[in-house]
């Protein structure tokens, strides 16, 4: 079998590669794919954790679940914003919406 | 510590699909590409779901983030098609945030790599036991009221809002 170590380093990686997106571009839409890849991350290690140490307590399973709806409505309402935005602004530079600042 | 059989090689390939996948979400110019890029690397979580015996959510995987969410940022992204090929890639403070991520990387490998999950503070190379609760099981903990039915009636909700409100952010007010 794989260490379990091995996912918990890959699930790392993914999250930090997505933190580093999340911090650095400018395009709102890239920045909502980083954040999938984070929460993707999160869900191969709660999978990860429920097959190697609690495979008969379906917490893992149903909490990953939970991830996928709350991702589902988060890219929803999400590109939704970045709609909106654009339609008002012609711009999805995240550093052009400075609306809410003053 | 590996041996060299059929899982190993598969674990190997889904985590170049994921880890090259994140990669090229973060550094494609082209955003149609970052999401062909973003698919690869969900496409190989949803390996790494089917490796650890869940095939339910390997095929939600599927479903819902290729089929659903990456086809959504597609149309985001082509809506917003001016905007996909911006001047600069990322902002002013890109070198920062790059040591911070790195930062963050090597204490979150610290954190694996150090043996502390298993018991007695041994490293767990294999699964406490091959009996796994299958979709069956799932589908019957999430409607069971003395585990996961209130979330589960929740999460529902969450959606039927998200949905009202994405359609409402979303809606032209002009007319």
């Amino acid at each position: 079998m794989i260490p379990l170590w091995m996912y918990l380093a890959v699930a790392a990686g993914i999250f930090c590669i997505g933190t580093y997106g999340v911090l650095t571009r400018r395009n709102a839409v890239a920045i909502l794919m980083s954040v999938e890849l984070m929460l993707n991350a999160v869900n191969i290690n709660l999978v990860a954790f429920w097959r190697y140490i609690e495979p008969l307590n379906m917490a893992g399973q149903a909490f990953a679940a939970f991830v996928f709806v709350v991702a589902a409505a988060e890219a929803a309402v999400g590109l939704a914003i970045i709609i909106a935005v654009y339609r008002n602004r012609r711009s999805v530079i995240v550093e052009d919406v400075n609306m809410l600042k003053w | 510590m590996l041996e060299f059989n059929a899982q190993t090689i598969a674990f190997i390939v889904f985590a170049l699909f994921s880890l090259g996948g994140a990669l090229g979400v973060v550094t494609t110019r082209n955003l149609i590409h970052a999401t062909l890029y973003l698919i690869l690397s969900l496409f190989g979580a949803a390996g790494f779901f089917v490796l650890l015996s869940a095939p339910f959510l390997a095929a939600v995987q599927v479903l819902v983030y290729i089929g659903a969410i990456a086809i959504l940022i597609v149309f985001a992204v082509m809506l917003t098609r001016s905007m996909t090929r911006i001047s600069d890639l990322y902002n002013r403070q890109w070198l920062l945030s790059a040591i911070v991520a790195g930062i963050l990387f090597v204490v979150l490998l610290a954190g694996v790599i150090v043996p502390v999950w298993g018991v007695n503070g041994t490293q767990i190379d294999r699964p406490v036991s091959d009996v796994v609760a299958g979709t069956v099981d799932l589908g019957k903990a999430l409607v069971d009221q003395n585990q996961y039915v209130l979330p589960f009636e929740v999460a529902s909700l969450l959606l039927t809002a998200a949905m009202i409100g994405a359609i409402v952010i979303a809606r032209d007010d002009q007319e």
